[in-house]
């Protein structure tokens, strides 16, 4: 048995009268890329504030890392990297100025960063526009130094919240791959809300799908193919299987 | 700490580098010299040939030559300083998505607020020190006096006293930076507040007074004067400006006893009167404005404080 980097238990948030996120109860286990589903609005990105300590819960509890999100919300910002659905950069800094500031934040001493900054702009493909100012960058481009920024502190688990908004097919692979691949070399947790199913079907090992704040479902989707749709592997397609769960949900 | 370390040399570096923190220290740089020329220039020619009374370096900032004098100028204009420093600390960086990425990174929530309000301070501080000692500098030049150790403390705590002040409106400025999603409201917000401020209340207080206790013309008694000052002085004290106006005035000009306008006295009776009273001591002024440096850390603080648990309680959500 693997362990559990995130657990949940009967999260719930309330905002006044709507209920964000109700009773949600799921595990993330270590190592694993693990795909949040669900349309707009559906309590994903509520879910992951909760999570990181940086909204609470109206009722339930979680585990991060070991450590609760409303007591140790810095414990686990250390170990744990975000990427929020719209990142900003300051745009009048520069790609490698911008991640120095995030490695000075995260008590990275300056010597060590500049290394690892360098890795990183490499990895992520941006080493040749280290030196321009952010405000260049196109969206696909951000997109990828929010990747960076998020590695910087070595993390153990890594959230992502909607990583392919508004970029094109090509860059949405790239992010993709990149994604699959950090994961299975450093041996990352990835949590990831996404709408995209195809991109989900991609590298996700197990998928959990969110419908009005509640999980109607989750686990590898093959598991959740067979017994919504009854079918095996590969006559299906993810979007199949959402829909179903969409229309009953 | 080293999150706050971190924010605060960010900020310090943005503010340094920005074209509106160049212009506003040019701008004031270029009006304080001026001021400090005239009152310099006027000084030089009436002390000629008469013997030289003391501080005379202090009315270098007191006196006005033709326009306004230099402690008056700060008094009026410093708290733009405040407000251009702080009007966007937060809100830019919400519209910006840099906000949400701060707060996820491991530091705690009330570094952000307190490295902004900390490079804020320290950036004024720079200003307002640099300019003094330039504007000395010229002064030193103009009337040739060497200013002696009580005028040069005298101006140390018209120093600190001022950097009290600007931060208060800096507080003002970054409490609407917290409270308006647009820059442009909480700009338009600290503008109106400082207008308010710095004319409405003593217009208001005018406005009151006659109401409350007003002076007839013709029959007008020592008591009912003094009843109309008494309240117009009373609401006059809302505005920190006329806070800050009196207690420097009070700590620069020596001769001063007292922070009320001393109103039965015409001008010229005035001008004799203080060539021959003795100056205060450097203590008993400070005794003098006790009340006034007290209110303007009190409300710098409380500003601080409601903008802290403001931001604490806010929503990550929203950012």
């Amino acid at each position: 048995m693997k362990e559990e980097i995130i657990k949940t238990d009967g999260l719930t948030k309330i905002y006044g009268r709507h209920v964000a996120v109700d009773n949600l109860s799921f595990e993330v286990n270590e190592g694993e890329i693990f795909g949040f589903l669900g349309p707009n609005g559906s309590g994903k990105t509520t879910t992951i504030l909760i999570l990181l300590g940086l909204t609470y819960p109206t009722k339930g509890d979680a585990i991060v890392c070991g450590f609760n999100p409303i007591r140790e919300a810095v414990k686990i910002k250390r170990i744990v990297g975000y990427l929020p659905e719209h990142v900003g950069f300051y745009d009048d800094m520069t790609a490698r100025e911008n991640l120095k500031f995030t490695a000075r934040l995260n008590r990275i001493p300056d010597e060590e960063s500049d290394k690892k900054i360098e890795e990183l702009l490499e990895i992520v493909g941006l080493s040749g526009f280290s030196d321009k100012k952010v405000g260049t960058y196109s969206r696909g481009m951000r997109q990828r130094l929010g990747i960076a920024e998020v590695l910087i502190k070595d993390p153990k688990l890594v959230v992502l919240d909607e990583p392919t908004l508004g970029l094109d097919l090509e860059g949405s692979i790239q992010l993709i791959e990149l994604i699959k691949n950090l994961s299975k070399e450093k041996g990352i947790t990835v949590l990831f809300s996404s709408h995209h199913l195809n991109e989900v079907q991609r590298i996700a090992d197990r998928i959990g799908i969110m419908i009005q704040g509640k999980m109607v479902a989750k686990g590898p989707i093959e598991t959740l193919a067979k017994e919504k749709l009854g079918v095996d592997k590969g006559e299906y397609t993810l979007e199949e299987l959402y829909l179903k769960y969409f229309q009953e949900g | 700490m080293q999150g706050v370390y971190t924010i605060f040399r960010k900020e310090v570096g943005d503010h340094f580098t920005s074209y509106r923190f160049i212009i506003l220290f040019a701008l004031i740089l270029m009006v304080s010299l001026i001021l400090v020329y005239m009152s310099g220039m006027s000084l030089k020619e009436s002390l000629e040939g008469g013997v030289k009374p003391k501080f005379v370096f202090l009315l270098l900032f007191t006196s006005s030559g033709s326009l306004f004098s230099m402690a008056q100028f700060v008094a009026f204009f410093g708290p733009l300083i405040g407000l251009l420093l702080g009007f966007d600390a937060i809100n830019r960086e919400r519209t910006s998505g840099t906000l949400s990425k701060i707060v996820s990174q491991p530091i705690y929530r009330d570094s952000i607020i307190n490295g902004k309000f900390l490079a804020g301070v320290f950036t004024i501080s720079i200003m307002l020190i640099s300019i003094v000692l330039l504007v000395s500098g010229l002064g030193l030049l103009l009337i040739g006096v060497v200013p002696g150790i009580e005028e040069i403390l005298r101006i140390i705590i018209y120093l600190i006293i001022s950097i009290f002040y600007i931060s208060f409106w800096l507080g003002v400025a970054i409490l609407f930076s917290v409270l308006f999603r647009s820059v442009a409201t909480s700009a338009l917000a600290a503008l109106a507040l400082w207008i308010f401020f710095s004319f409405f209340v003593s217009l208001g207080a005018n406005v009151l007074a006659n109401a409350v206790a007003p002076i007839e013309k013709d029959r007008a008694t020592v008591e009912m004067i003094e009843k109309h000052v008494k309240i117009q002085r009373a609401i006059s004290l809302f505005s920190p400006m006329v806070l800050y106006r009196d207690a420097t005035t009070t700590i620069i000009d020596p001769t001063r006893r007292t922070t009320k306008s001393l109103l039965f006295i015409t001008p010229m009776e005035k001008l004799s009167l203080e060539r021959f009273k003795s100056p205060l001591s450097l203590l008993q002024s400070l005794l003098v404005v006790i009340p006034q440096v007290t209110i303007l850390i009190a409300i710098t603080l409380i500003c601080f404080g409601i903008t802290y648990t403001v931001f604490m309680l806010q929503e990550i959500r929203s950012m």
